[in-house]
């Protein structure tokens, strides 16, 4: 297993195979009934909030056919690409970072596929904020319970807010009902999501997501909570606030 | 202007182009459903294709499509919301009032308008006059393109999108494939899904005619041991008549000479409309039921006779294709303004699992009625006639029944709001 069939293989033929991993990988991510199956389900519900704001905010009529056209939006922890693509297909200018590089090529690969323009960068907050980049619209969605100093990466988000703009976020709260569903029920009982995926004592509580903000500069416009009907098998929202919750917030202009 | 501008024709570009155009939806069909689809979906921002077959120069002649169609007042409502109805409006009849009778019998069930509200149960609406209303709208439509007459070679799916080849070479791509061309559908073979169902022993001869007396409204459905003959109202002292008899009598019927045809047409209409003079062409249709086996499939959905064919028995085969319009266009714009995948699975899923049941029962019920009533069996013919009298009594079943036809009430999954004029 020498160098020498590698070397002999044309580079483009490397880079073949790369895009069909991770095309594969896309496929996966995207079927709805795959192992991001709970994402898919509860996509539609995030999606209303997001929109619904943002037409609030800047004076869209969503019956338009790119209502948000003019807009740029940052999806922080963007993952397989599950929100940038229908903001961009709403008519938001849309970046999408991730941590995760295996992540962007997969969203990168789909957002080709699906004949969209989006921006992926394996990059961090920290990194755009010291570029001085600022977004009409900030999504930091399912993200804040995985990082390590929540107060500084709350106050990275609300740098790359622009005046006027708006920043939605969503997370697990940290409550025991919280702990019950989403942890030993998705994780344990359902096996919607692999064990590990989250850790209850990093779940973020609504006032710690809103002081965050707040230190940050930002104005907190309100809280949606999510909740999942077993029956309907859907997601609707709701004002109760113990388990999955969303928040909104602005930078005054 | 709009419409003669954006319709393009194919003698615009040779044959060997390699021009693709792209759009969010491609509907394979531009008549009364698709073409209402397309309305519906172009209307709120969905962008669409229509690959039509036909010239829509042979529109204008009598010659292409004799038909007229019951539009229900819930229809009738789908149409006006999607901007269709105003240019088509003043050419339909209001229907006021339904009569039901049996062979010889006298006439045994009555509806009218009344008995279940203010507005008409419904609307007579020459198909041709649809189909232009429908070509107007469409032009009108920033986000619709008509494309007619084409050809259409070939489709093709993938897990991103579908392509449909064209004659000319042009390939025309979009996220979602709809059928709606019709009960052999090519595109439905194409796709393998397969169809249940089966051929009546009856076609159905359409001719339309001018009358001397009034109708004032009046639909009336005559049940004859062939098979149903009824009587439309359209516009003016003029009525649509679809005459159900044998293949084989019918394909006389057709051939025969001028007055000998009248005079089997007279037999069968009565003289209650004084004399009777036939307007344009006279037509025949097979007459089947049939079923696909699913509505949906990968990037593909099935509308109106593709997906489901009955008899005209009731007077509902583009009511039900409507129905289907009504409630993806819902399915489709709500997915669209949340910047979803039209042609995900999960967005077509609602519509895959509810039209099929809300049709079936329709099918179902005009199998029933033409086997109760398309025969001469002595005991039967007494106890529909006297079911018949028993109904005309019963004001409350009476009225859902009305209802039901209307569209008012009864759609299974609900009432989708443009079927109650209700805006998306």
């Amino acid at each position: 297993m020498s160098a020498a069939p590698a070397s002999n293989a044309p580079a483009s033929s490397a880079v073949d195979a790369e895009l069909a991993k991770f095309a594969a990988m896309a496929d996966t991510w995207w079927d709805p009934d795959g192992p991001f199956k709970p994402l898919h389900t509860f996509n539609p519900t995030r999606l209303t909030y997001i929109r619904d704001n943002a037409a609030e905010r800047f004076g869209r009529d969503i019956g338009q056919r790119h209502p948000f056209a003019g807009l740029r939006l940052l999806d922080i922890g963007c993952g397989g690409g599950l929100l940038c693509e229908p903001m961009a297909r709403m008519g938001f200018d849309v970046t999408g970072i991730d941590a995760t590089e295996k992540n962007t090529k997969i969203a990168a690969v789909h957002a080709e596929q699906s004949g969209l323009d989006i921006a992926y960068r394996c990059a961090t907050p920290e990194t755009l904020v010291a570029e001085g980049r600022t977004f009409d619209v900030v999504l930091t969605m399912e993200v804040v319970e995985h990082v390590a100093d929540v107060d500084a990466f709350l106050h990275s988000c609300g740098a790359l807010v622009a005046p006027g703009g708006l920043l939605i976020g969503a997370t697990l709260n940290r409550t025991a009902k919280a702990f019950a569903l989403a942890k030993v029920g998705a994780e344990y009982v359902l096996r919607w999501l692999p064990r590990g995926t989250h850790d209850w004592k990093k779940f973020v509580k609504p006032s710690e997501f809103a002081a965050g903000l707040r230190a940050g500069g930002l104005a907190v416009d309100g809280f949606a909570g999510m909740t999942f009907n077993p029956l309907a098998r859907t997601w609707s929202l709701t004002r109760d606030l113990d388990v999955n919750y969303m928040i909104a917030a602005h930078k005054p202009a | 202007m709009a419409s003669q501008a954006k319709e393009r024709r194919t003698q615009d570009t040779g044959p060997d182009t390699d021009e693709v155009l792209t759009a969010d939806v491609l509907v394979i069909g531009g008549g009364l459903v698709g073409g209402t689809l397309a309305c519906g979906l172009a209307q709120h921002g969905i962008s669409v294709l229509v690959a039509e077959r036909d010239d829509p120069a042979g529109w204008m002649s009598n010659a292409y499509d004799g038909r007229a169609s019951a539009v229900a007042l819930g229809c009738q409502k789908v149409l006006d919301a999607l901007g269709i109805w105003r240019h088509m409006g003043e050419a339909c009849q209001p229907i006021d009032d339904i009569r039901i009778a049996d062979k010889n019998a006298p006439l045994s069930m009555h509806y009218h308008r009344h008995e279940a509200g203010d507005e008409p149960m419904g609307y007579m609406a020459e198909n041709l006059v649809t189909r232009r209303a429908i070509q107007t709208r469409l032009g009108e439509l920033e986000h619709a393109t008509l494309l007619a007459p084409v050809e259409v070679i070939g489709t093709t799916r993938d897990a991103h999108g579908v392509e449909a080849t064209l004659a000319d070479g042009r390939r025309l791509r979009a996220r979602l494939l709809v059928a709606a061309d019709g009960r052999r559908s090519p595109t439905r073979e194409t796709a393998g899904i397969g169809t249940k169902g089966w051929r009546y022993n009856q076609d159905a001869i359409v001719v339309t005619v001018e009358h001397e007396a009034p109708h004032n409204g009046t639909a009336i459905e005559h049940f004859l041991p062939a098979g149903p003959f009824a009587t439309l109202p359209l516009t003016g002292n003029r009525s649509s008549i679809v005459w159900c008899e044998t293949p084989a009598w019918t394909k006389d019927l057709i051939a025969l000479p001028d007055d000998r045809f009248k005079a089997e047409f007279m037999a069968r209409f009565g003289d209650h409309f004084g004399d009777v003079r036939f307007v344009g062409p006279r037509f025949s249709y097979p007459l089947s039921l049939q079923v696909a086996d699913r509505y949906t499939d990968h990037r593909l959905v099935l509308v109106g006779d593709a997906a489901h064919g009955m008899h005209p028995v009731a007077g509902q085969g583009m009511n039900y294709g409507l129905r289907d319009v009504a409630v993806l266009v819902e399915e489709l714009v709500r997915a669209h303004r949340l910047g979803l995948d039209v042609g995900a699975p999960d967005v077509l899923r609602r519509y895959g699992q509810l039209r099929p049941v809300d049709n079936a029962v329709m099918l179902a019920a005009t199998d029933g009625i033409v086997r109760l009533f398309s025969n001469d069996w002595q005991p039967l013919r007494l106890a529909r006639t006297a079911g018949l009298a028993v109904v005309d009594k019963m004001g409350p079943l009476k009225k859902l029944f009305m209802r039901h036809a209307m569209g008012t009430v009864g759609v299974i999954g609900g009432v989708p709001r443009l079927m109650q004029g209700r805006a998306l």
